[in-house]
């Protein structure tokens, strides 16, 4: 970080800063002192909206703690209460439970834009595998938290999801137990569930940290995905990016508040306005929409391979899902990031997106849903999400691999400050 | 910009479907949806219409169907003074503290208390209505798909079952319950009760009037909602187009050089 | 490092040094394991819970073909009383074709009362009782199907309906757990 070049002309700034650098640290992080690619579309805005929604879900979160009982006689109630009776507590419930979903779309879209214009590969592995780690962080938060309420989709969400655990060979059933505290999902599971939902966020806030750490190595990736090469390339991010992410926490909060206030349930389901009730199963358990996704990946598996039985097969599956991208930075062989210029690698960026909307349509819907009737027999939803399935680990496994390594690539622009195409440019450039 | 709005489309395409398909495939019933006041940016709820609807509940759904999260003191948010508040709570009976000789009491309920369930517990709400437990009303608005307008549809549902169609034990046929058989009788007649001053007591009015009673009951900050919601967006609208400004003038100088 | 006698001291520093390092560093995963273990025990079933681990069911007022949901151990227990029809059923099934093979009788103590834990073994849900393809119970999360002794027949559960501990007290009281 270049934090040399600070000098303050406050006496008591200069003072802080000589036994506590914090005033360079801003200065050489957010300040004039960092330099950023000066062609950063609007994706790039999605990592500090990412920050604010992790600012937002602790702010309220922390709130809602202040009157929420973790105990199944009470949690159901006290939200209740949350909701009709605190001052303003329906405010910060609604922010909160749709800052969640906010929070997803945010950090789906961060992570789309990274593979878009490979800001996963070198030298920013660590910087992506830091992000990975937040993104499973952040589903399990999510997860805990969507059970705090006591709802139905509550209580039988965190049944299936804890059972899944039961799905690992012979110590399954004693880690669900482990997991429960009980035989059932309870209240000793709802007590350590708001536990964890209070901690976890602190962590998440930890792996940020060394993310934005990451991040500032290397600096910022940019859509023509080539390197900096001389001061022309970058402006400070001080005032540029600062005005330009706060337009874009302008547009979100606009967007945001429209959930919040006039379709504050739209994201959620009806369901979970039902008191959990062990006896009586919802006739469709669906999880929140941006686990649809997994959620297929996890019921595409129906036949047992061996000892291997369906169930395991989708839990391995689905965990893979995630920890596929882990290994996406040496899958990829490609030296041209910015799919811009990867034309094989960009149609199937778009593929794969596609394949993500039609995993997350299937979650939605009963697998023996029949799509298309074929006379003696069907297409149903549980095919299409075995597709999709087969589909989603193809790109990563074999396609990506395989065309990063024989794909004609474009020429690369010369510089950022001077993005025009070198006349003697070869396909793949030489680096 | 192309694939932000592609993006976005595909986004809302999927909600859509999503949902769509869920409840497609569930009852594939269409509701009859109404123009309730409430909908919409601006909506408020009709005072009138709830205290109408506040008397069918109490007249009539109150006999199998609890409303605990509503107290009494609530009521004069649908409009009723506070001694017209009072005056309804003192007309039931709740638990009062032990007396001197430590026996259970009973007093009349105040503001300050919660509507009385109208069974003791489930196993008692069960053994009065043939195994089904009438569900708690306070939140029905909201734990249903299409809210207001499905208990609207739901309430003018009853019909008489088509020919072919096999109806269990103790059960009516509704067009639009999932499944077409729920356990609830017709609860409503015309002239079933007698509005004091208002429109006639038809089903068609009082499903209306209920429905619209018992989405207040379920949000019951709606109003300070869309309130809140129309000055939080023209803040935030008018310091987005500030911000948007100073964008492009902290740009203007970087935009030009090209 | 040069003369012989100097290195054989080196050896035999470092050999105590190794022996002081890696008896430290023993005892010290000792005591960071013997520290764990009750942080990760507190998470499993304290003693109230197990204490409940027990209900008493009074099963006289059960017709022939009906059946009745309890409470154990926050789980539904399904207690029937079989048909005739359903018990011929279960008993004709070919048991090798199973998935998770056992015969009727393995899972009953007298024919007419099947009790098991009303808990799908896919993920947990609670299986409708009286549907599906084999006239057993149906599970709506994820479309398993059981027949009439509980067995798993169709669908993606891994195994039957578990049948829990239980004893006739009387000819009507059973004590499950």
């Amino acid at each position: 970080m270049a934090t040399s070049t600070f000098e303050p002309k406050n006496r008591l700034v200069r003072w802080v800063d000589q036994q506590l650098p914090i005033f360079s640290l801003l200065h050489g992080s957010l300040g004039p002192g960092y330099p950023a690619p000066k062609n950063l579309n609007y994706f790039w805005n999605f990592g500090s909206l990412a920050g604010l929604c992790l600012v937002v879900q602790l702010v309220t979160g922390i709130v809602l703690a202040m009157h929420y009982q973790p105990s199944t006689a009470e949690a159901f109630g006290s939200t209740e209460h949350i909701m009709r009776d605190v001052n303003y507590g329906w405010l910060m419930r609604y922010v909160h439970a749709n800052g969640g979903s906010m929070f997803f779309i945010v950090v789906f879209i961060h992570i789309f834009r990274g593979l878009y214009y490979g800001s996963y590969k070198a030298p920013r592995e660590m910087l992506w595998m830091l992000g990975v780690v937040i993104l499973l962080l952040m589903m399990a938060t999510a997860f805990m938290g969507y059970v705090l309420p006591w709802g139905q989709m509550s209580f039988w969400g965190a049944t299936v999801i804890t059972n899944l655990f039961s799905a690992i060979p012979l110590v399954g059933e004693d880690i669900v137990t482990l997991l429960w505290g009980g035989f059932a999902v309870d209240n000793p599971t709802l007590n350590r569930f708001f536990s964890l939902h209070y901690l976890l966020p602190f962590v998440i806030v930890g792996v940020v940290i060394l993310h934005v750490w990451a991040l500032h190595i290397p600096g910022s990736n940019n859509p023509l995905g080539i390197d900096v090469k001389s001061p022309q390339d970058t402006v400070p991010f001080h005032p540029y990016y600062t005005a330009k992410d706060l337009f874009g926490i302008g547009v979100f909060i606009l967007i945001f508040a429209f959930f919040v206030f006039y379709a504050p349930n739209m994201l959620g389901h009806p369901d979970n306005y039902i008191p959990a009730n062990p006896l009586v199963t919802p006739p469709h358990i669906v999880p929140e929409w941006y686990f649809l996704p997994f959620y297929a990946i996890l019921r595409a598996f129906v036949t047992d391979i061996g000892p291997i039985t369906a169930k395991l097969q989708g839990v391995i599956a689905m965990f893979a899902s995630i920890l596929v991208l882990f290994i996406l930075p040496w899958l990829d062989g490609s030296k041209v990031r910015a799919a811009t210029f990867r034309p094989v690698y960009r149609f199937l960026f778009v593929i794969l997106v596609v394949d993500c909307f039609v995993l997350g349509w299937v979650g939605a819907n009963t697998p023996d849903r029949v799509l298309i009737d074929l006379g003696d027999s069907t297409f149903d939803m549980l095919h299409l999400g075995q597709i999709g399935t087969a589909w989603y680990f193809l790109h990563f496994l074999v396609l990506v691999p395989v065309i990063s390594r024989r794909e004609k690539t474009k020429p690369l622009p010369e510089s950022i400050a001077n993005p025009v195409i070198r006349p003697d440019a070869h396909a793949v450039p030489a680096e | 910009m192309k694939i932000i709005k592609a993006i976005k489309t595909a986004f809302a395409a999927t909600i859509l479907l999503g949902t769509g398909s869920v409840l497609a495939a569930e009852g594939e019933v269409e509701l009859k949806h109404q123009d309730w006041s409430f909908n919409g940016a601006f909506g408020t709820y009709d005072r009138a219409a709830m205290q109408r609807g506040f008397q069918v509940y109490k007249e009539v759904c109150a006999a199998c169907h609890g409303l605990k999260y509503i107290a009494f003191r609530n009521l004069m948010e649908i409009g009723f003074s506070e001694a017209e508040a009072k005056a309804i709570a003192a007309e039931y009976t709740v638990p009062g503290a032990p007396d001197e000789f430590g026996d259970p009491t009973e007093r009349a309920a105040g503001l300050s208390d919660y509507m009385p369930s109208p069974f003791a517990n489930e196993q008692a709400a069960k053994a009065s209505n043939n195994g089904a437990i009438p569900p708690d009303l306070s939140l029905v608005a909201k734990a249903r798909e299409g809210g207001p307008d499905y208990l609207y549809s739901l309430l003018t549902g009853y019909e008489d079952p088509p020919e072919d169609f096999e109806l269990g034990d103790g059960l009516n046929y509704n067009a639009v319950f999932p499944g077409h058989q729920i356990a609830m009788p017709q609860p409503l007649f015309d002239d079933f009760v007698t509005y004091a001053n208002g429109p006639e007591a038809s089903v068609d009015q009082m499903a209306k009037d209920v429905s619209h009673f018992l989405m207040w009951a379920a949000e019951p900050k709606l109003e300070a909602r869309h309130q809140m919601g129309f000055k939080v967006m023209a803040f935030m609208l008018v310091l987005t187009i500030l911000l948007y400004l100073i964008n492009r003038k902290v740009w203007a100088n970087v935009k030009k050089k090209h | 490092m040069a003369s012989s006698d100097h290195t054989m001291d080196e050896q035999d520093g470092a050999t105590r040094r190794d022996f002081l390092y890696v008896a430290s560093a023993g005892m010290g995963a000792v005591a960071v394991g013997a520290a764990v273990w009750p942080l990760v025990q507190q998470m499993n079933p304290s003693a109230d819970v197990l204490a409940l681990s027990t209900t008493e069911v009074d099963i006289s007022s059960i017709q022939v073909g009906q059946s009745v949901t309890v409470l154990w151990r926050g789980k539904p227990v399904f207690i029937r009383r079989r048909t005739g029809k359903e018990i011929e059923e279960a008993r004709q099934v070919d048991v090798s074709a199973l998935r998770d093979p056992q015969t009727d009788a393995e899972r009953v103590q007298t024919p007419e009362w099947l009790i098991m834990v009303g808990v799908c073994t896919h993920l947990g849900c609670v299986p409708l009782g009286q549907a599906g393809d084999f006239d057993g119970w149906f599970c709506p999360c994820h479309g398993s199907h059981y027949d009439t002794s509980g067995r798993i027949r169709k669908g993606p559960a891994p195994k039957n309906l578990l049948v829990p501990q239980y004893v006739f007290k009387t000819d009507t009281k059973i004590l499950i757990g």
